[in-house]
Order: structure tokens, then C-alpha cells, then sequence
């Protein structure tokens, strides 16, 4: 029997394409959603996008099922149960935004500060930031702080930019690739598609990571390294490279500090009466400003002055690295790799970066005035994201990091590392802080930046924090996105002041975005004697049920990504390449069915309200109507918007111009993002080419060139040791001198995880991943993810598992000086074997997210958050120390350590076993069989 | 039962780089999307957002841990959907005609208004590679997109499987492996291309790219790498001084 029916091969697709970004997660991607009538029918990668090129991982084609997610909030709420039960009313928005504006307005009045505002993953930063301002509270940051603010931040400070929205590898010409410590989903479809270039022509990808799955699975070798000690390793490998000879120079004289003298007495660098860094002319043996004509600078000696030989910053740099401690023999051991594989990757690196060199025809001139006839490039690349950065060495194995791959001279040159606009940008270029605040007065200035020294610190006289979160202060110096993970436990201690309304917006701080998450719903739910809160007020906004909105007291809902404006801003984290400056912006390609709105807009709707500056006009009316409009009319400067695209009044001009009535229906009938490609000749060199930084004027990145040298030695750190060690008139308190002596090195150093000292009883690491098929909590109530990753196995190494005996189906006590959790184990050999671990925020609490009590996200699943507190353990000195990097107060996620044990037979609940909280939503459907008709 | 046609006119179907997947399920949703609001029934999900989620998938990413004695333990993401068999014993274990090999480009496909949804074919399957749906009670599989990759209404660019224009990574690779001259044969020819379990007899079409040889790198000398090498000529600042006069 052969029987082939007749098919219909070109059935009718969708009715209509609408382009927007989608935001499954951060990587911002360009979709194509299918619409068939009003109704989402099919959602597939924008094939023009410069993000995605048309590609879309397993999060953004199941963009539909998190529309349609049973877990959307419907209406705003008001808490009517105690906190955490989850027990409210729908209310109307008239009541919500009433309630909102009484307990706002008298704060802003009174004393602005007790608002502390923080805002989590959302994509609209310069927004909230530039309204927190207006309200003149200094308390106000968004995620950066328990994410990945060493790797930002020792970035711009060494480089002037970092990796992901700040930078790329040039995939097109790498023929080496390192990966350090990137977690499954960081910059999710961008890193596979570069992978999968480099993987069409063969080149060499080198994966080091405690863990080999995702990317690292298919890395050709893997150092599967001991977490917390990739700075070590770096640094070896930086000894082996000095050692050959193999760095360049000549990229050295022309683009780093390295020949700046250091002022043997200070440790400052000796300058001229301009002010200008001196170098030691060759010729002349003199020292000269840095930026003289026709000097040669040295690196290999220094200058005689009052007595003292002053040394070049390269000197320093040689006589640390090149030192025995350094030596693959000597770190081998606590890296948990061999000398052998530390030699072959060094000698890699220095083979394909000096004997596989690129060259393009293509001239340029350096902002010397200095003619190039060609581009020279070092065709290695490096990647790395928060395997690296969450320790408590974060900041300086960062740092290690960018001096590996400036001395072989594979930054902003061909193969190497590429900066995307609007980086690069030196922290010179960047903001300070500021916290200055009065009652019914706008705060000083932006929230965040990048001190130079201690004269930058947001403290008052007295040595206190001015902030809620003690960001900017002697605790975490450099702390340039904030501390979004100490504002809950500070609030409750009422330390270093009494706050009165905490709002956030799409951070789940009751659960998975929060360090020691059992404690800090405690904190939530914490009362004063008299029977209130300890934290008078909470505010969220959220779109979907999740655990933090059982903790509020008033809920704002807000919308999809389908149901609302966005833009993706070059004021906030933009979506540029290497070779073009863009943006986007999303728009509503469907109406929400639910009595919700966009956050933005609400926002601006209770500015309006409480009257505050930039949102109100002459006569008090509120200047915008919406978040679209505000996108559309407000200018950061004048003819710089959130937009860059399409601007003036004709929409023609690109960067700066005139805002344009019509600008986002310019963008919705270009697929929703604007591109804007760099000139040939500006395309490398970027922070010393005249052409780039030319064109970087006329696009209103700067207002004047910018260009810099690298920072491999930094200064402002040198300023922070200083103090410590007595000098100047800021001073940190005594107990903190001698660390910040040691971490504020102003050469990249590598020092021991601070929770090194629990080692003894607690012998193995532990860590999270994303995967790549969810975004933290949000993949679990999509009904086609969670079907991907349901649980959180803990998977442990062959060696763990056979010294405890595990077999199949057992499950595993898993302690910290902390807390602990239990979950069912799984054996991976591919896995350092001093290690365990398990997916990030696929646990939830029960009755969060619409999903059933039962379901084993929440009864085989466990948060490794519950063991890790903010703080270090007591030391018997009487002071706690946060569990964060000293530099930048990065929560020091990574640095985990645990026992494990076998759990006795007949376990078969995860533990913590948290009470449920009522879902405010309704009961989900049960089956899905789900094909859109118009 | 069903008979196979005797030859097809090409065969098309999937290469899939195991060298290049990274396992992040791409191809997997891709696929789901399309082929929920495409043909035949949509793909259900029973208990949806309860314990124990049962949905049916036309292709699954599978991962397998590979221990070797000399050499660091390896991961392989392997993703799996129909392979086409030109032999397929799916189709002749059929009693009533609805699974079938299409005669001018081999697909193979389901009629499910002629399934009865007796299991047969996927008894049959040495691959696993087709799921009862349980809420429709017919055979799904996959359909190497049949609906796009002629479909006029789509762009030219547009028409191949769902999973290969979404793959991240470009793992996925959509051609006639019939035509020796075509990319993916080229392909095939190039890496070393396999069939999957070929002494099952099935003949598969889709084939599977193995991983290149892992943990490679050789312990080099980097001293030889230098001319010469600093530490043999007077020391770092030696090295140091003389390559600077000559910069």
C-alpha cells in the first residue's frame, strides 16, 4: 500500500509580520512575530537584525507561551493579608497610583532619601535613574551589583569598556578563542553564532571553566579550573608570555600607560606642571609629558630624581609577573590544572598572536596626527562573564584579565577584541557618583559613576554612607552599579539609616536575586514591636506572579514585551556592534486583555503626580503622556534622546538632532531597530583613531575627542592605598586599612577567595548556572521551557561521587557554613572535581508563578542561594564582612563552599520546603493544545 | 502494510554538526512553534503547568557524557528528530497507510487523518524519533518542514526547517544528500559524516557530523618560539633594551 495524499505545501504563514525586540532575556534580540488577526501565532528571529541575524534561541521562540503565561497579573493589588502570604485586592489604578503618590509625596518633601528605589534586569536604567533623581532620593541602582559589576567595571576602568554591550571579539577574524567563566546564557545568541563562525573555519576555542557544558562542551581544549583562581592562572600565563618575549611593544609605547614613570615615594605617577603622566625619552634619557612629539618612549628604565630611581609602569609590571610565584609550577597545584596545560596555552596564545598576524590595507591616523598604512592585528579573542567576576577577587582577576590580552596587543585591533559604541569610554569620560539630596530638590547629579580617589566617595564627614546600600563607600570603593543585594538587609537593620519605602521593579529579591533568600523573606516580613514593618513600605512592579510580589504592599502590574514601548538606548545598554552604532525599541505589537500597564508609563504618570522636575510643564500638567512620548521628546542634552535614529525634524539626522514627532514609526517600518555603520577607517584603533573619534563627536557619543591611553597600572587604585596607608584627608576606618591596602593594588593581583578559610570543613565549591533555555526565574511558568529544565539536579563529579557512595536516584544534604539544601544528585565527570552544582532559579517558592504545589520546580529544587549569606562568617573579631569584592562590593556568588553528604533513604521533597503563598492569578489550564485562530 | 517508495526523486534532509552544538534547545522550540500552529494537529501539552508536564516534541536535544582514559571527559549535545530512513521501518509496519515516504524528496510524513494511532511505527523506530500526541491520540513527527520549505508565502530565504534558519550556532544544515554536489553532501563528505546506528539497516538520510578531536593542544617549548629567547640572552631588560632600539 502506497498511499500519498495531496499536502498543502504553501499554507498562508500569518496575516501580518510586526518586528519588534524581544526581552526573554537580556540579549535583546530582533523578532518577527506572526500575527493572525489580533492574536500571536508564531515568533522566529528578524533575519536584518544586527543582534541576531535572524537566529532565535529556545527562550525567544517561546516568546508566545510567556505572553500567553497563566502567571500575568491582571490588575494592580493591594496587600490585604500579612506580608509573604500573598493575600490581596484587585484594585483600580486610580486607587493604586492615589495610594502610591500619598506615601511618595510626603517622603519627597520631607527627606527624599528614605524612597530607595532599585529597579533589577529591566532595560529602561537611564529612565529610572534619571527619575530617581528627579525625586532626589541617592537611593537608587539597578541589577549590576549581584551580577557582574567587577567585569564592567574593571573594564572601564583598565580599557575604557568591557565585554558584551561594551564589547565583542572579532568572530569574523579570531583564530584563537578563550572563553573564561561564561555562564550557558551570557550574550546568549551573539556568543553561539560567533562560536559557530569560528567552529565553520576551524579556529581553536580554549574553554576555562570549572564546568564543560554549553559553550564549553564544544571548546576543542578545556581547563576545567578550580573556582575563584582564574586570576592566578592569567597571571601565569602573563609570567610565560613576558618570559618568551612575546608582547607587543611597540603596541605597549603607543596605547598603555606602561611607559609612565612611577614616583618611587608615592606611587603616583610623576607629572609635569600641565599635569600631564612623564615618560623617559630614549633619546634623550629626559623625562617628557607622555603625548610629546617625536619622543621615544622607554619601558625598560627609569629617571634619577631627589635621590630615587623612578621606574616605568612596564618595569613594575615585568618585575611582579615575571616573579617565581607566578610560574606555572607554583600556581598549578591551586588552579587545578597542570604547568603542562598553563605552558601549551601561553605558547598557543604567543604562536597564533605573533606568527599568525593579520593585516589590513587599511589606512589610518592615531590621534598623534601619526599616519598608519595599515592595521596589524593579533588575531586572539577572549570572552568572560561572572565565573570570573563573582569572587571576592573578582575585580582584580577582571583586570588580569585585560592586561593579558593588551600586552600581546589584541584590543581594538584586527582578531582581537573590538569595543562597540558608544565604547570605548575611560572612566575619565564616565559620571561621578552623587548623593547630595534636600527636601523637594532634584539630587546633585547622576547616581552612579566612576570615582578617581577618595575625594569621590559618596560619605559624609564622619566616614558614613550616604547611601542605603553603602555603595561608594570605604566598604566598596568602586561599587559603580550599586548594591542592589545589601539594600533589603540594610533597610532592616536601619543601617546606615532608617528608610521608609522600598520600590522595586522586576527584581525577585524574596527569592532568586538575593543572597541568603529563607532570611531576607524574613527581613520583608520583620516587625517592630509595636506590630508594623520594619520596612514601612513596599512598592512592586512586576508582570508576572512572582515570589517577590507576595511581599508587597502595593502592586503595580505591569505588561508583556508584546503589550509596550521600550527603547534600547545608547544612553543605557545599548545594542551596538563592533561596526555600526544601533538601537531599537519595542513597540505594542498586541494590546494587553488585562488591566495593566507598562511600568515606564507609570512611572512617568506618578512623576507627574508628585511634580517632579522633567515631568510636569509650566502649569503642572504632566509633560508626557506616556513612555512612547517621553522616548520620542525627552533630550538628555540638546539633540541627544533616548534615540538616535531618525532624529531631527525630517528624521535625518543620525546621533544628534532635534527630537522627531515620527521617530518611532520610523523605526516600527524599519523592523524595529536603527544602524548606522562606522566609517572603514575608523573601525580599529577606536580610543586613539582620529576618524573614530571624529565621527564619534558628530554622532554625540562625546562632545569632544576622548582619546586615552590604557590604564595597566591605575592610578585612582594607587589613591585608595594611599589613604589607607595614612595619607590624605579621607581616611577609611581603621579596621579596613590592611584590606584595602592589599585589594586595591593598583596592578592586577590575584589573592585567595575570601572564603578560603571555611575550606577545612566545607572542601568543595560550589556554583549556578543559567541554562541556556531559561532566563532566571522567568522560564518556569512557560510551559514549553519548564519542560526543558524542571528541576535542579545537583550534579557532582565522579570523584565526589564515588568517595560518598552515591547511586542512582539518591539525593545529596548539600551544607555551607550557612545553610543548607537537599536535592537529587547526578554524577558528571566533566566537571572539576573538587566541585558541585546545579541550574540558577529554576526553584520556586510554592503558589508563585501559576504553577501547581506540586510541581517539581518547587518539590525537586533547591536555590544554592539559601546558602550563601551577604556576609562572611564571624572571625572572632567582632565584625562582619560582606561576602563581596572589596573593590567594587560585587556580591561574591562564586566564592560558595559546602560539604556534602548523602541524604538517608526515603528523601524525596527538596529542602528548604517554604510555606506556599496565594497566587493572586487564577488556577492555569491544565492541558495546552494550542494553535491560534484569528 | 505500507511499501516504500522505490526510489525518491531527492533526499532531503538535516546534517547536524555534533562538533558545533552547544545544546541550548533552539531547534527544539523552533520546532515546536512552528509545528503547533502547522500541520496537522497542534503539539499538546498535558499537565502543562502541573507535576509532571507531558508535551509532545518533534525533536529533543539529548546530552551524553563521554569519559575517556587519557584525556579530560567530553559532553556531546545531540539533538534527534526523524532521520527520513530510506529503509524506514516506520512506514512498512503501518496497517493503514498513514505513515508514508514521500516519492519526490523522501520525506517522510504522517497522514494523520488515516492514523488510528496504534504505536506501530514508533515501536518500530530504532531511533525514538516519533511521539504519540495524548491529547489528539495521532502519531507526530518530524515533517522536515514540509509546510515551509516549498511554501511560496514565505521568502525563498525563509524556506527551510524551522530548526536550521533558528540554530544559534549554525549546527544545523537543510539539503538534498542525494546530489553529491550539493552543500550538504560537500559537507558530509568533508567532516566525515555519519550515519547514526547503520547496522540497524534503516539507511537513515539525515546524517551527523562527529566532534573533532578534543584536548589536543600539544606541551609546546614557547622558549624555541623566541629569537632569541630573553632568558637566554642576559636577562629580561637585556631582551628588553635590545628589542626597543630596534622598534
Amino acid at each position: 500500500m502506497q498511499n500519498q495524499p495531496a499536502l498543502d505545501l504553501s499554507p498562508q504563514v500569518s496575516d501580518e509580520v510586526r518586528k519588534t525586540t524581544c526581552y526573554m532575556c537580556a540579549c535583546r534580540c530582533g523578532i518577527n512575530v506572526h500575527m493572525k488577526g489580533d492574536k500571536v501565532a508564531y515568533i522566529e528571529g528578524n533575519r536584518d537584525h544586527p543582534v541576531n541575524r535572524g537566529v532565535l534561541c529556545a527562550k525567544g521562540s517561546a516568546g508566545i507561551m510567556q505572553h500567553l503565561s497563566p502567571a500575568r497579573l491582571r490588575a494592580p493589588l493591594k496587600r490585604v493579608g500579612p506580608r509573604g502570604s500573598g493575600e490581596f485586592v484587585e484594585i483600580t489604578w486610580d486607587e493604586a497610583l492615589a495610594i502610591a503618590t500619598d506615601w511618595l509625596q510626603p517622603l519627597r518633601e520631607s527627606a527624599p532619601e528614605k524612597l530607595a528605589f532599585f529597579t533589577g534586569r529591566d532595560q529602561s536604567q537611564s529612565f529610572t535613574g534619571w527619575w530617581a533623581q528627579a525625586f532626589g532620593t541617592p537611593n537608587w541602582a539597578a541589577h549590576g551589583g549581584f551580577c557582574s559589576v567587577n567585569m564592567a567595571a574593571a573594564g572601564i576602568y583598565t580599557m575604557g569598556g568591557s565585554f558584551w554591550e561594551f564589547g565583542q571579539p572579532d568572530w569574523d577574524r579570531t583564530k584563537l578563542f578563550l572563553i573564561f567563566g561564561v555562564a550557558e546564557d551570557h550574550d546568549s545568541n551573539p556568543i553561539k553564532m560567533g562560536l559557530g563562525k569560528l567552529k565553520a573555519r576551524g579556529a581553536r576555542v580554549i574553554g576555562i571553566n570549572p564546568i564543560r557544558s554549553g559553550y564549553n562542551a564544544i571548546a576543542d581544549d578545556w581547563v576545567g579550573i578550580t573556582p575563584g583562581t582564574d586570576g592566578l592562572f592569567i597571571l601565569s600565563l602573563v609570567h610565560e608570555l613576558l618570559k618568551a618575549g612575546k608582547i607587543d611593544l611597540d603596541y605597549l609605547i603607543r596605547y598603555t600607560n606602561a611607559p609612565y614613570l612611577v614616583d618611587a615615594a608615592t606611587g603616583l605617577f610623576l607629572r609635569d606642571d600641565a599635569g600631564k603622566p612623564l615618560v623617559r625619552d630614549r633619546r634623550t634619557g629626559e623625562a617628557v609629558a607622555w603625548d610629546a612629539p617625536g619622543i621615544a618612549a622607554d619601558l625598560a628604565h627609569g629617571v634619577e630624581r631627589d635621590g630615587a630611581t623612578h621606574l616605568p609602569v612596564f618595569r613594575h609590571l615585568a618585575d611582579r609577573y615575571l616573579a617565581p610565584e607566578y610560574a606555572p609550577e607554583a600556581v598549578a597545584g591551586t588552579c587545578g590544572v597542570t604547568p603542562a596545560q598553563i605552558r601549551s596555552i601561553a605558547a598557543e596564545i604567543a604562536r597564533v598572536a605573533f606568527e599568525e598576524e593579520i593585516t589590513l590595507d587599511q589606512p589610518w591616523t592615531d590621534f598623534r596626527g601619526v599616519k598608519h598604512d595599515k592595521m596589524i592585528g593579533r588575531p586572539v579573542a577572549m570572552h568572560a562573564m561572572r565565573g570570573i567576576s563573582a569572587h571576592s577577587n573578582g575585580f582584580q582577576t577582571c583586570r588580569a584579565l585585560h592586561l593579558l590580552q593588551i600586552l600581546i596587543g589584541a584590543v581594538e585591533t584586527p582578531g582581537g577584541f573590538r569595543f562597540k559604541p558608544p565604547y570605548p569610554k575611560p572612566p575619565e569620560a564616565h559620571p561621578r557618583p552623587h548623593a547630595s539630596h534636600a527636601p523637594g530638590q532634584p539630587l546633585d547629579g547622576p547616581h552612579l559613576g566612576y570615582p578617581l580617589g577618595p575625594e569621590h566617595l559618596l560619605i559624609h564627614d564622619e566616614g558614613t554612607p550616604k547611601r542605603i546600600d553603602k555603595a561608594f563607600s570605604w566598604e566598596a570603593p568602586l561599587s559603580a552599579h550599586g548594591l542592589m543585594h545589601m539594600v533589603i538587609s540594610n533597610a532592616h537593620a536601619r543601617d546606615p539609616y532608617k528608610i521608609d519605602t522600598l520600590f522595586l521593579y522586576m527584581a525577585n529579591m524574596a527569592w532568586n536575586s538575593s543572597m541568603n533568600t529563607s532570611a531576607v523573606m524574613d527581613m520583608l516580613t520583620g516587625q517592630n514591636e509595636d506590630g508594623s514593618y520594619r520596612i514601612p513600605r513596599i512598592i512592586y512592579s512586576d508582570a508576572y506572579s512572582s515570589e517577590m510580589v507576595a511581599f508587597a504592599d502595593l502592586v503595580l502590574p505591569d505588561t508583556t514585551y508584546l503589550e509596550r514601548h521600550d527603547c534600547i538606548s545608547l544612553l543605557d545598554r545599548p545594542i551596538c556592534e563592533a561596526e555600526a552604532l544601533a538601537d531599537s525599541i519595542r513597540w505594542p505589537v498586541v494590546s494587553p486583555d488585562r488591566d495593566v500597564r507598562p511600568f515606564q508609563s507609570v512611572l512617568l504618570d506618578l512623576g507627574a503626580r508628585l511634580g517632579l522636575p522633567g515631568m510636569v510643564t509650566e502649569d503642572g500638567a504632566p509633560k508626557f503622556s506616556d513612555y512612547a512620548d517621553y522616548i520620542t521628546h525627552h533630550e538628555r542634552r540638546p539633540g541627544i534622546g533616548p534615540l538616535a535614529g531618525w532624529r531631527g525634524a525630517n528624521g535625518n539626522c543620525a546621533g544628534r538632532g532635534a527630537p522627531n514627532p515620527d521617530q518611532i514609526a520610523r523605526y516600527v517600518e524599519n523592523g524595529g531597530f536603527w544602524i548606522d555603520h562606522i566609517p572603514e577607517e575608523a573601525q580599529f584603533y577606536k580610543p586613539w583613531n582620529a576618524a573614530y573619534q571624529n565621527w564619534a563627536v558628530e554622532r554625540g557619543l562625546y562632545d569632544s575627542p576622548q582619546p586615552y591611553v590604557f590604564n595597566l597600572y591605575l592610578e585612582p587604585m594607587r589613591k585608595f592605598q594611599r589613604a589607607a596607608e595614612g595619607h590624605g584627608d579621607r581616611q577609611p576606618p581603621d579596621h579596613l586599612r590592611a584590606r584595602l591596602r592589599e585589594t586595591m593594588d593598583p596592578l592586577p593581583r590575584w589573592y585567595p577567595p575570601f572564603s578560603e578559610p571555611q575550606a577545612e570543613g566545607f572542601p568543595l565549591h560550589a556554583l549556578t548556572q543559567r541554562p541556556m533555555a531559561h532566563y532566571h526565574s522567568w522560564g518556569s511558568q512557560n510551559a514549553w521551557l519548564r519542560q526543558i529544565h524542571g528541576h535542579t539536579p545537583l550534579y557532582v563529579s565522579g570523584a565526589i561521587w564515588q568517595q560518598h557512595g552515591f547511586e542512582e536516584g539518591d539525593w545529596a544534604i548539600l551544607t555551607s557554613p550557612h545553610g543548607r539544601i537537599t536535592l537529587p544528585v547526578v554524577r558528571m565527570d566533566a566537571l572539576n572535581p573538587h566541585t558541585v552544582w546545579t541550574w540558577n532559579a529554576v526553584a520556586k517558592r510554592r503558589g508563585a508563578w501559576a504553577l501547581d504545589p506540586k510541581a517539581p520546580e518547587a518539590t525537586q529544587s533547591a536555590l544554592l542561594n539559601h546558602l550563601i549569606h551577604e556576609l562572611l562568617p564571624e572571625k572572632g573579631d567582632g565584625l562582619r564582612w560582606a561576602n563581596s569584592d572589596p573593590v567594587t562590593g560585587q556580591a561574591a556568588w562564586y566564592d560558595l563552599r559546602v560539604k556534602i553528604e548523602k541524604a538517608p533513604a526515603g528523601q524525596s521533597v527538596s529542602y528548604p520546603d517554604h510555606s506556599a503563598q496565594l497566587s493572586p492569578v487564577p488556577a492555569p489550564p491544565r492541558d495546552l493544545a494550542h494553535q491560534t485562530k484569528p | 502494510m505500507t511499501t516504500l517508495p522505490q526510489s525518491t526523486r531527492a533526499k532531503l534532509g538535516l546534517v547536524i554538526d555534533l562538533d558545533t552544538c552547544v545544546g541550548c534547545h533552539a531547534c527544539v522550540i523552533s520546532c515546536k512553534g512552528w509545528n503547533t500552529e502547522n500541520y496537522g494537529a497542534p503539539l499538546s501539552d498535558l499537565d502543562a503547568y502541573g507535576a509532571e508536564p507531558e508535551g509532545t516534541f518533534l525533536n529533543r536535544v539529548h546530552s551524553f557524557e563521554v569519559t575517556r582514559d587519557s584525556a579530560a571527559p567530553m559532553v556531546v549535545h545531540f539533538p534527534k528528530s526523524c532521520l527520513h530512513c530510506d529503509n524506514a521501518p516506520c512506514v512498512t509496519v503501518c496497517p493503514t497507510g498513514a505513515s508514508y515516504k514521500r516519492s519526490e524528496d523522501g520525506i517522510v510524513l504522517v497522514n494523520e487523518s488515516a492514523c488510528i494511532g496504534c504505536g506501530l511505527c514508533a515501536w518500530a523506530c530504532p531511533y525514538g524519533a516519533r511521539e504519540m500526541d495524548s491529547a489528539e491520540k495521532v502519531m507526530k513527527k518530524c515533517t522536515l518542514c514540509v509546510d515551509r520549505i516549498y511554501n511560496e508565502n514565505l521568502p525563498e530565504e525563509d524556506r527551510e526547517p524551522a530548526c536550521v534558519r533558528t540554530c544559534p550556532a549554525g549546527a544545523r544544515h537543510f539539503g538534498d544528500l542525494g546530489d553529491p554536489e550539493s552543500a550538504v553532501s560537500k559537507l558530509v563528505a568533508e567532516r566525515g559524516g555519519m550515519d547514526l546506528m547503520p547496522e540497524q539497516g534503516t539507511k537513515p538520510v539525515n546524517k551527523y557530523l562527529p566532534p573533532r578531536p578534543r584536548d589536543t593542544l600539544a606541551t609546546p617549548d614557547l622558549a624555541s618560539l623566541c629569537d632569541p629567547a630573553p632568558e637566554a640572552a642576559s636577562g629580561f631588560l637585556g631582551w628588553l633594551d635590545r628589542t626597543l632600539e630596534r622598534l
